[in-house]
Formats: structure tokens, sequence, C-alpha cells
């Protein structure tokens, strides 16, 4: 092991230490049966999240999260996959302005969103409601369908189509038989974005959830600010597990539809 | 040809397809008769495969017609002209097991659960895959994809089979083997082939006729050996097979051979139309059909003769391939079997080479 | 989709062969595709694009046609602070990321063996959300945080440091959240070079450093840049991180913009935002054009 081989390898272990410490760090205070913010704790216990399971407004926030992304998933996944079919047969110059407009939320400042869409929700009455929060999330979700389902698509061998139309299918036969069944994978995959991107969502439920409609990490944000306490760490960790294993699903459909 | 009946017969009149101005087709016309096994054959660019498309209906032609049995199916979406297809990259569904691929077709015509699979096991036992129906594409090999591609592409009794290079992506020897198969394949079914393919070897090897395709147009059609030994133009002469091209100026006609005068000899060739006296033509002759006159060789048959040097000698296996240069420069090249009873000729050697009239061409 | 319906087929041009990919377009009559995409689109544009266009137009009709809210930012001086610390940020974190996320990549395309595993801790990260990690560096860098904690029973320090709430734990929390976006980029550049290339250098004489400073650090930049670009587009943006970990001192344009709505200073907040907006698409205007970034974006996408 040469000096040159180790230098650098320890170095990339230091930053990967870095990469991870935060997360794992979370996660072992929400094991700590202290009141405060400290590390290491001075003790373990389940406290923080027994207090996450006995109180109603984190109950309420979750479970409003939860079907919130579900109904995004939904209406973000149909609008998404229809719009990705359509775009991909669109002659050049009307695609590269619909994918301008539905991949725009990806590159506009997610606070230029948010307060512009305030602006208007305000307006239309959808401030406080999950409505509205369904709304706008599917706004932010779609890209990530589209783009996956465009991924997939463009996977698919043409001379597909055509062997299935020479073997006498229809047009619309080809479409149920061929092609979405290829693209299911493309789908799923953004179907499992559009529910982490709502579910996580901040800046613009901060803006919109007004005091009906309070989603989780609404609420998170709340007791942050005015009070830094575990229960906190005990939500978090709940959340890094389910987006983990959402994403992990998500990343090995990815890996299996590309093999 | 097997079963005139049971294939179709294609038309083919003045077929064209433009692409902003550039033509892939520029007027092709043929006519495929009933159970014949054709090949386009061609280079890249020379619009056979783009015809091939036409044909199946995944081409609109910018200008002329395509009948099959008489009517014409420009009009005809391809989903509707009942034509079989094979794809070079075979085109599997790979979300569907091989049983399920070749069932396609049938269940588009809304044939029933039970017939279908008896058909199904039919096609599988014909192509010699009767084990293998409930594996996916990625399960199989080159070669057992291309045969359940061909059994989805039969299943469900076509008049008329489209095949586009099916063999590209094979190794040689597989690609030999199933050259065969789909000869047999077309004399069990009696039904038209039209087969698009750039290799010249295999569309000898497989074909009842061949069109040599050029430029988006069919520059010869005919049977195999009638191009390969009657070249309609220096095109053909040199697409299929090797050739040599003699520079000549005609001196006289003889009944149908031609009389021309070229490095300083006389030399005799077949031609079909009366050429002036003094024009400047070419002549060409295979490198095989040449000998060397002072081999052991002997012949009735009316000879050309010429004096040459040799300028490389390479030997090639099967064959010996000798470079020659004629007195004027003119480069020839001549092919033998090797054998250890022939001698083998040294670089720098001068001698005469003699061959056939017959196997003399005027393009 | 009625039987009926004429197809009309779009090949490419007539040198295409079999053996090249026929990349073949069914096109419907051209209503269909519409048809398909129009739900989204007509949604999209109610419920986002609409309302935030609208809302930056506040920036130019309040109370009536008028440039002024621009012009009156050159003399803006809380704007000019807050919009040079922004960029001072993104700049700060962009190197930070691109120092730290460099060796990184190198590591997952060098060590196969351990590339699963250095995956896998580039990606958890990544996938929690941004408000956790934030969190977590308020737990970190808190007064009885670790950093202190460690500090402090290293005897390093005597009192506990104040890291959070400063411009440093801003940096700090953002160069951790942003890094991933600069490691996949560089990655995959990393990866499309030929391993031929260095086998070629090294028998060509030269030393593995200079081939990775002549051969391959050149030929990952489209990567680099690639990486730089998302990671400073990113931050620019950043509202939850400064927020919660930059106190209140030094803030983000961002973080003015929400004061300003809170405070209903419509204009004002519309003013700034298109300036962030327009800052954000120069860049990426900027960037987008220098040969494979483009590319290497698309094609690291997850």
């Amino acid at each position: 092991m040469t000096v040159a081989r180790v230098l650098p390898a320890t170095l990339v272990g230091l930053i990967l230490m870095f990469l991870a410490l935060p997360i794992v760090v979370v996660m072992v205070v929400s094991f700590s049966s202290a009141t405060y913010l400290t590390f290491p704790p001075p003790a373990f216990g389940l406290r923080w999240y027994s207090a996450y399971f006995a109180s109603d407004d984190w109950l309420r926030s979750t479970w409003l999260s939860l079907w919130v992304a579900a109904s995004v998933v939904v209406l973000a996944t149909l609008l998404g996959t229809l719009a990705a079919l359509g775009i991909a047969r669109l002659p050049k110059a009307l695609r590269v302005l619909a994918s301008a407009l539905i991949l725009s939320p990806l590159i506009v400042p997610v606070i230029v969103v948010a307060i512009g869409i305030y602006y208007a929700f305000a307006r239309y009455g959808l401030v406080g409601t999950p409505a509205g929060l369904i709304l706008a999330h599917t706004c932010l979700a779609v890209p990530f369908v589209v783009t996956s389902v465009n991924a997939s698509l463009a996977g698919i061998d043409p001379r597909l189509e055509q062997a299935a139309l020479s073997l006498g299918a229809t047009p619309t036969g080809t479409f149920f038989q061929i092609t979405l069944p290829l693209i299911r994978p493309g789908v799923l995959v953004g179907a499992l974005f559009a529910f982490i991107t709502s579910f996580d969502e901040l800046v613009v439920a901060l803006f919109i959830s007004g005091s009906g409609a309070v989603t989780l990490p609404r609420r998170m944000w709340d007791d942050l600010l005015y009070q830094i306490e575990p229960t906190i760490a005990a939500v978090s960790t709940l959340t890094i597990v389910l987006t983990v294993v959402l994403m992990g699903c998500a990343h090995l459909l990815g890996k299996r539809a590309a093999a | 040809m097997a079963g005139a009946g049971r294939g179709a017969k294609v038309t083919l009149s003045n077929l064209e397809r433009s692409y902003d101005r550039v033509a892939a087709v520029a007027g092709v016309s043929l006519d495929i008769l009933s159970g014949e096994f054709l090949t386009l054959l061609g280079p890249s660019g020379s619009g056979k495969s783009t015809t091939l498309m036409m044909i199946a209906g995944f081409e609109k032609p910018t200008g002329g017609d395509i009948a099959i049995d008489g009517k014409s199916v420009v009009a005809m979406p391809p989903y509707r002209r009942n034509i079989g297809m094979v794809f070079q990259n075979y085109a599997l569904f790979p979300h569907l097991t091989a049983a399920d691929n070749i069932g396609f077709p049938l269940k588009q015509r809304g044939v029933g659960k039970a017939e279908r699979e008896k058909l199904v096991r039919e096609a599988l036992a014909l192509m010699q895959l009767p084990d293998h129906g409930e594996r996916y594409p990625r399960q199989l090999s080159g070669g057992q994809q291309q045969r359940v591609a061909l059994a989805r592409a039969i299943v469900f009794k076509p008049r008329l089979l489209l095949m586009d290079e099916p063999l590209g992506a094979l190794d040689k020897q597989l690609r030999e083997n199933l050259q065969l198969e789909m000869r047999r394949l077309h004399a069990d079914l009696g039904i038209t082939f039209i087969y698009v393919t750039h290799d010249q070897e295999e569309a000898l090897t497989m074909s009842d006729r061949i069109a040599v395709m050029n430029a988006g147009l069919v520059a010869q059609v005919g049977r195999p050996e009638d191009l390969y030994d009657r070249p309609g133009s220096r095109f053909v002469a040199s697409f299929l097979g090797e050739s040599n091209f003699l520079p000549a100026i005609v001196r006289g006609i003889e009944d149908d051979v031609v009389v021309a005068e070229c490095e300083g000899a006389i030399i005799r060739a077949l031609c079909p139309g009366r050429p002036a006296t003094g024009e400047k033509v070419m002549l060409t002759t295979r490198p095989e059909r040449i000998r060397f006159a002072d081999g052991a060789f002997a012949s009735t048959a009316p000879q050309n003769r010429l004096s040459v040097t040799v300028t490389e000698a390479v030997f090639a296996g099967e064959r010996c391939r000798y470079m020659l240069q004629a007195r004027d420069g003119t480069a020839m090249v001549l092919k033998e079997p090797s054998s250890a009873a022939i001698r083998r000729r040294a670089v720098g050697e001068r001698t005469e080479i003699a061959w056939s009239v017959a196997d003399t061409i005027l393009v | 989709m009625s039987e009926g319906v004429e197809i009309r087929f779009e090949g490419l041009a007539a040198t295409r062969q079999s053996g090249v990919r026929l990349p073949w377009r069914l096109s419907w009559r051209p209503v269909m595709p519409l048809l398909l995409a129009a739900p989204l689109l007509l949604f999209m544009l109610v419920f986002y694009a609409l309302p935030v266009l609208s809302m930056l137009m506040r920036s130019v009709n309040d109370p009536s046609w008028t440039l002024s809210h621009y012009a009156s930012l050159t003399g803006d001086t809380v704007f000019l602070k807050v919009f040079s610390n922004t960029l001072y940020t993104s700049l700060t974190v962009t190197a930070g990321a691109l120092l730290l996320g460099y060796p990184v990549a190198l590591s997952l395309v060098r060590a196969p063996r351990y590339a699963p595993v250095i995956l896998i801790l580039i990606l958890l990260p990544f996938w929690t959300s941004v408000l956790v990690r934030s969190y977590a560096w308020m737990v970190l860098l808190g007064r009885h945080g670790l950093i202190n904690e460690a500090l402090l029973a290293a005897g390093m320090i005597d009192q506990p440091l104040r890291i959070l709430n400063t411009p440093l734990a801003t940096q700090i929390a953002m160069v951790h959240i942003l890094l991933p976006y600069m490691v996949l980029p560089i990655a995959n550049a990393l990866r499309q070079i030929d391993p031929s290339l260095a086998r070629a250098a090294s028998g060509l004489g030269a030393t593995p450093w200079a081939t990775f400073r002549q051969i391959t650090l050149p030929l990952s930049m489209p990567g680099v840049a690639a990486g730089v670009l998302l990671v400073f587009v990113l931050a620019l943006g950043f509202y939850i991180t400064p927020a919660m970990v930059g106190g209140t001192r030094e803030i983000t344009l961002s973080m003015l913009i929400a004061q300003q709505v809170d405070q209903l200073n419509w204009a004002y907040a519309a003013t700034l935002s298109v300036v962030l907006l327009a800052t954000a698409l120069a860049i990426i205007a900027a960037f987008y054009r220098l040969p494979g970034v483009g590319h290497t974006l698309r094609t690291s996408a997850r």
C-alpha cells in the first residue's frame, strides 16, 4: 500500500463519512431520551417515537401527507404518462415547447414557483386546502414522471411496433399490447418519484398549506422554529426509512428495465 | 418454384420514393411471380430496403403502384395487408414468450385459444423448437430467435413473406445453416418470398431470381446463373462476383459475336446488340474462367488468348489468385484451384492466358 | 383511435439501411399526440405557469406599467447585499462540492470493488429530504451538537463554537446536500472515457499523475461543467437550508423573497424573483452551450 494509494483512499473515506454522518446522527438522536438536542445522547429510549405516535397533530399531518402524495401519484402518473406518449410523436417545434413547459419546474427556483402558486391560489381559494396541495404538487411531480416514461419509450425498438402492425395489430391494438407493457417500468419509477416529491415537499407547502392542510414537512418546520425537540428526529428517521425504501425500489426497477 | 397457386403475385409499377428531392427509389418496375423466391440485391443506399418497406406498407410511395394478386395495396395500412415480415434484429416482443409471440398475429385475427395453441405448436415444431415455447426472447440464442421470428411471420398463412436482411446479425456458420433452412421452408410452404440482402453469395445461393438494384433502380433481374454468366452492365458484372474488364475497339460482328481489338490481340465476345465498328466498348470475363494457356487443358470451344506478365501471386487456400498485366497495362485477375499438380507461377513470368469466347461478354 | 385513421409514416433519409436503427415515427395526424399531451399542458398552465407568470408580472405592472421596481434595485443596498451574498455562497458551495466531489467520483469509477458501497453512501443522503438533512446539520452544528462536543472532548476548544446560524453553517450544509449532484455527472463523464487511452498514455511513458492531469482530467471536463452548472443553479435557489441553519444576519435571495411575500410586498417580491430566475437562466444558457454538457446532464439524469 503506497502513500499514493492510502492518501486518496483516506480522503475519499472522510468525504464519504461526511456524507453519511448527518443521517446517522439524526437516527441516533431519535433514540435519545434527553429533552434537548445533544450528541452523544446521554441515554437511549423510544421516548420520542411514542411522543410521535401519541400526538394527534403529528399523526394527522402524516396522514395528510400520505394521502396527498397518493393522490398526486395518481394524477401525475396519469397526466404525465399520457403527455409523454403524446409529446414523443409531436413535430419537433411543438415537442420542444411542450417539453420546456413540462420540465420547467426543475429549473425555476422553487421559491419562485411557491410564491407564484400562492399568489394565484390565494385568489382561487385553494390555500389551506388539501386540494390546493394536490394540484400544486402534481405540477412539481410531473417532470419526473414524464422524464421516466420518456426514457422508457426511447428504449423501445421502433421495429417492434412495425412488427406488430405487420402481424395484423391495429395502431390501437399495438399501443395496448406492445407499447404500454413495455413502458410499465418507466411509469412505475415515475410514480415512485412523484410520491416522494410530494411527501417531502416543503417550500410550496409553507405558503399554501395555511392552517387547514398542515403536511408533515410543514409541521416539522413549524416545530423546528419554535422548539428544537427530538420528536423531529424520530419523525425524520421514519421518513428517512420510508424514502430510502421507495427510492431503493425505484432504483432497482430502473436497473432492471435497463437490462 | 413450388405450389404456384399458394403464393401471391406482386407487381411493382414505376415505384418511386423520394425524400426532399433525393430519390431513394427512382422508378422500380418488377413482376414477382407467384411462389418464387426473389431477392433484392444491392449495396447500401440502392433502395432495396425502401422498396421492401413500401411493399410492407411502412413507407408510402411518392409515385407508382404496388399490386398484390392484382389488387393495388398502396392505400392499405400495413395491418390489413396480410403479409408476413421478418426483420434483421428479429423484433420479437420482449415481454411475451416465444409461444405468445408466435400466437400474436392469430390473436389479432380473432383465432380462438385452442386453435391458436395448436397452430403455435405446429409452427414451433416446424422450426425445430418444440420445447421452447415458454421461453422469453432473451433466453434464446440468435438463431433460435430468428426461427421464432420466422414462425411468427408464417403462422397466419400469408401468401407473401418479406425478409429484410434477416441473417445479417448471425455468424457465418449459423448464417449458412439458416440459408438452407429458408430454402427448405420456401419449398415446403410454396408462398412468395421477397428477400433483401447486400450479400451476393447469399443471393446466389437462395434465390429463384435476383433483382440487382443500384441507386434506386433495378439494374438487372434474372436467374442467378443468368446474372452471373451474362451480366448486363459493368455494375452487375462487378457487384456479383469478381470481373475482369477489357477496354476494346469494335472491329466487326460475326453472327452474335463481336470481334474487337484489345491490347493488340483480337478478342471475341458474346454480344446481344449490334455495336458499330470503331466503337469503344468494355468486355468482361470472370477470373475463374481464365486459365494459363500452357497448362494441361483442352477445349474445342473457341478461345480468346492474351499475352500477360504475372505481377502478383497469392495463395488463398482453395485457390491461387494471380494479378496479371497485359502489354498495354490492363490489369486482370486469374483464379485457379490450388493443387500440388498445378505449377505455381512466379512473379515476373511472361505467359499466355486463354479463355472461352462464350465466357466473354460485352457490357 | 379508430381503424379508419390514416397513418402517415415518416422515415428518415434514403441512406438508412437495415443494421442501422431506423428511427421510424408513426405519426397519426398531429391531432392525436396533441390530445394526449393537452390535459397535462392545460393543467400546468392553469395551476403553475399562469400563476407564476402573473405573479412575476407584478414586477412591471404595479401599480401600472413601470420599470421603476427594477431601476430602484441598483440603489437598493439590502438587495445588493443579499444578492451578492447569495452569489458568493453559491460560488463557495460549488467550489467545495467540486473539491470534495471529484475524488469521490473518481473512486466510484476507479475502484469497482467498492463502487456499490460508495454509490449507496452517495444515494442514501441524496434520497432523504432536504428538510431532514438540514435538520441533521442543526443537530451536528448546534452548541451541544456533535462537532462541538467532539472538539471539547479533544480539548481543542474551551467553549462551544458558534457554528450554527452562521454563513459557514449554510455553506457546510449546502455542500453536503448538493454533493451528489456534483458527483454523479462527473462519474458519468469519467465512465465514458475509453480505458485504453490511459493505457496508451502509460505505454508512451506518462506517469499516473501526468496521465490524470493530461488525459483524464481534460476529458472529464464536460462532466465537471455539468456538475458545476447543476450545483450552482440549485444553490442559487436554495431556501430551506439557509433558513434553517444560516441564521438571520446574512440571508439569501430566496429568504428575502419569502420575507417580502410575508409582508405582502408583492411587487418587490416579484422583482426579486425575476432577478433570481434570470440569473439562473443566464447561467444555464452560458454553460449549456459548452460541448458535452447537455449530453452529460441528460444521460446522468435519474
